[in-house]
């Protein structure tokens, strides 16, 4: 983390704030806070914020060497083991930060939007942990394809707002959230869920998630006595990848690769205002979308796409605007890996490594599959959560797809429903 | 047409309305029916897909209007093809601005806009930190630009607001999004206080619905008054009930006749400065 770039709003050409004017102060103050309390400690903020995270987050997380994969793709697979994090998802370290930040700030309330639910359950989990109301704003769609989430969030005490507007995922659950920011503004912090939204969001939550990459890097240099060749982590938003990436971007030796959703296809269907893909990095062009300048699927009107995954975490039209910034200096590699492929290595890594991974994560180790001939000899992955509650959905998409490597899933039928 | 004509002789009354809401055809029919009415300018919304400022009665129109074809080039025809006479502003979201036409930026889409009669801008998302470029296409071709002024406005942005804002100050009655209410919120009469001695005209929005209100706020100092969310229901109501188009836009302009009495009976209301 450092200082000297706490006061510029902008990576390049993206970033900035662009929110209505009632959420102006509320930025300016939360930029205040970004740089008293995260970049120079004031009161102590940082180590409270480490020392939460060890105790109640269970960091540090281990950087465990995969013997299967290891050995099926013939060089060193790391996985950075984000999915034994409290709460089962690199999600918590950011939440737990911003928490944090609210009380020191002297908030009352706490809101948040959640796609996959995976933030919802950490901002639940830290705001029950520190003693703050908590309201998370949910779209319909990623309500129904995520119930043990919902309901995980409400175990810890958190409301559920359901978005209905649009398709009802993580673009409207996000517009919804920054409405109710603007009428309340005064009492309420917004814990945005990944690297993007107006300054200081995306460098603030990239300084949470940084302690990933801070320990890989320490883990391998310790474990293997150098850096790895490459560092491979999945983006939708960015949280998990900027988390991975953030210490490794100036060891210009270790290449990163970003691994979107690749979706069903990559063609966009402009006239519906669809793609069904959610490959910003890969496909986006530049715009403005809730609160910042990035990359994002829009059609040539500049109204904003309708983004499939199946995937509800990368399931979004926008992408950090570090991230973008990282690809266009050349220095983050985006790919993309399709929904078939991300389903296929999901039963891979389960069946292989005894790890059942988010379906998000899967595309990563997609990515691993088919592109391991690329890499170098020393590959972290980065795990960025545990795939409880994606079993709904891939049991589902499991049974529609002809997959080779899929469990015979028939017992369930015979008892009637999936039985989760 | 420059914006500031509208506050020139009383008290302006500026409608909003989603250009397209419910169909393109009926929304001509009801903007024109809001200058019968006594509009003295109005704001067109151009549908922009993420409206992150605007309450549900907003939205719904910006998605009824998105799905019955709206798009910038309609937009500007929609202009075109409006026959009233008063300065109209295109309200919309930043994205939309910057995207528009072959060169990066504003430029484009500011020169389009003139050449088919805009007067100014309304850019909720769009802080007058990031409005450089939206504020030098403006000059150039001799367009407002209109801030917002939010009660948590900082007086420091107030300052920076100040340098660019002209046309009209866009005074928010009341923290959140868009949407009609049933009182009026004491942050107004702070808020016009706050900025009294800026030399253009103040013209209050969010939360006006009735004649009352109209009269209320302009009494208490306003310029003028903005009404959205509550000429929107009219439009939502009769698309939903499937009434005639003329019964809606009757409807319309009585409601727009209300609200610039309204406004009216504030003005006689107000102290009269002293004639020398």
């Amino acid at each position: 983390m450092s200082t000297e770039d706490a006061h510029d709003p902008k990576f390049g050409e993206y970033g900035g704030q662009f929110v209505p004017e009632a959420l102006m102060p509320a930025i300016e103050e939360l930029a205040d806070a970004y740089e008293r309390y995260v970049l120079n400690n004031e009161d102590g903020f940082m180590d409270e914020f480490r020392s939460r995270l060890a105790d109640f987050g269970g960091r540090p997380t281990p950087l465990q060497y995969a013997d299967q994969l290891s050995e099926r793709y013939d060089t060193d697979v790391y996985l950075k083991r984000e999915d034994l994090l409290h709460g089962g998802a690199h999600k918590l370290n950011n939440a737990l930060g911003q928490v944090l930040l609210a009380k020191y700030m002297g908030k009352e309330r706490i809101i948040a939007e959640t796609g996959a639910g995976q933030h919802g359950t950490a901002t639940a989990m830290a705001a029950a942990h520190l003693d703050m109301p908590c309201e998370i704003y949910m779209g319909e769609t990623d309500i129904a394809r995520q119930r043990p989430n919902v309901f995980r969030i409400k175990i810890n005490g958190s409301e559920v707002v359901p978005v209905t507007v649009g398709r009802g995922t993580l673009k409207e659950a996000i517009s919804e959230t920054m409405r109710e920011w603007a009428t309340t503004v005064e009492n309420t912090h917004y814990v945005i869920g990944s690297v993007v939204g107006p300054h200081p969001f995306p460098k603030m939550v990239r300084d949470f998630q940084s302690v990933i990459s801070e320990e890989a890097r320490e883990q391998a240099i310790e474990q293997t006595g150098g850096l790895p060749t490459d560092v491979v982590a999945c983006a939708g938003g960015g949280s998990n990848t900027m988390g991975a990436f953030a210490e490794f971007v100036d060891d210009e030796e270790v290449a990163l690769h970003a691994v979107e959703a690749g979706g069903s296809s990559l063609t966009v269907d402009e006239d519906e205002g669809v793609a069904p893909n959610s490959a910003t990095l890969s496909t986006g062009d530049e715009g403005v979308l809730h609160g910042a300048r990035t990359k994002l699927l829009q059609d040539s009107d500049g109204q904003i796409m309708e983004s499939h995954s199946v995937s509800a975490g990368l399931d979004y039209a926008g992408v950090g605007p570090e991230l973008a910034h990282l690809v266009d200096e050349g220095r983050v590699t985006p790919v993309n890996v399709d929904d078939d492929l991300a389903l296929e290595a999901f039963h891979r890594l389960s069946q292989d490594e005894g790890i059942i991974p988010a379906l998000e994560t899967a595309h990563a180790f997609g990515y691993l599959e088919k592109y391991h001939e690329d890499l170098g000899d020393t590959v972290v992955v980065n795990v960025s959560g545990r795939g409880d509650k994606d079993l709904e959905t891939v049991i589902e998409e499991t049974t529609k797809r002809d997959l080779d490597i899929a469990p015979d899933m028939s017992i369930l039928q015979r008892m009637g429903g999936s039985g989760l | 047409m420059g914006l500031e004509s509208a506050f020139a002789d009383e008290p302006a009354f500026v409608p909003y309305l989603a250009a397209g809401d419910p169909n393109y055809e009926d929304s001509l029919a009801y903007v024109e029916a809001l200058a019968e009415g006594g509009a003295d300018a109005i704001e067109l919304g151009l549908p922009f897909s993420e409206p992150i400022a605007e309450g549900t009665t907003i939205q719904n129109a910006i998605v009824r209007a998105l799905e019955s074809g709206m798009t910038v080039e309609r937009f500007f025809e929609f202009v075109e093809d409006l026959d009233v006479d008063v300065p109209l502003v295109c309200m919309t979201y930043y994205n939309l601005i910057y995207q528009y036409g072959a060169d990066e930026g504003p430029r484009p889409f500011v020169e389009k806009a003139a050449d088919v009669g805009i007067s100014g801008f309304v850019v909720p998302d769009l802080p007058a930190e990031e409005a450089g470029p939206l504020r030098d296409a403006c000059d150039e071709f001799g367009l407002d630009l209109v801030f917002i002024v939010a009660p948590t406005t900082t007086p420091e942005r107030l300052e920076r607001m100040r340098e660019q804002v002209s046309g009209y100050v866009y005074v928010q009655a009341r923290l959140g999004v868009t949407g009609a209410r049933d009182d009026v919120d004491d942050a107004t009469e702070e808020s016009l206080a706050r900025i009294a001695d800026w030399d253009v005209p103040k013209a209050v929005g969010f939360g006006i619905k009735t004649g009352d209100h109209a009269e209320r706020i302009v009494g208490a100092g306003a310029d003028g008054v903005i009404v959205g969310s509550a000429l929107v229901d009219i439009v939502a109501e009769g698309y939903e009930n499937g009434d005639p188009t003329a019964e809606v836009a009757d409807r319309l302009e009585a409601l727009a006749r209300e609200l610039k009495d309204g406004a009216l009976r504030g003005a006689q209301e107000r102290p009269q400065p002293e004639r020398t």
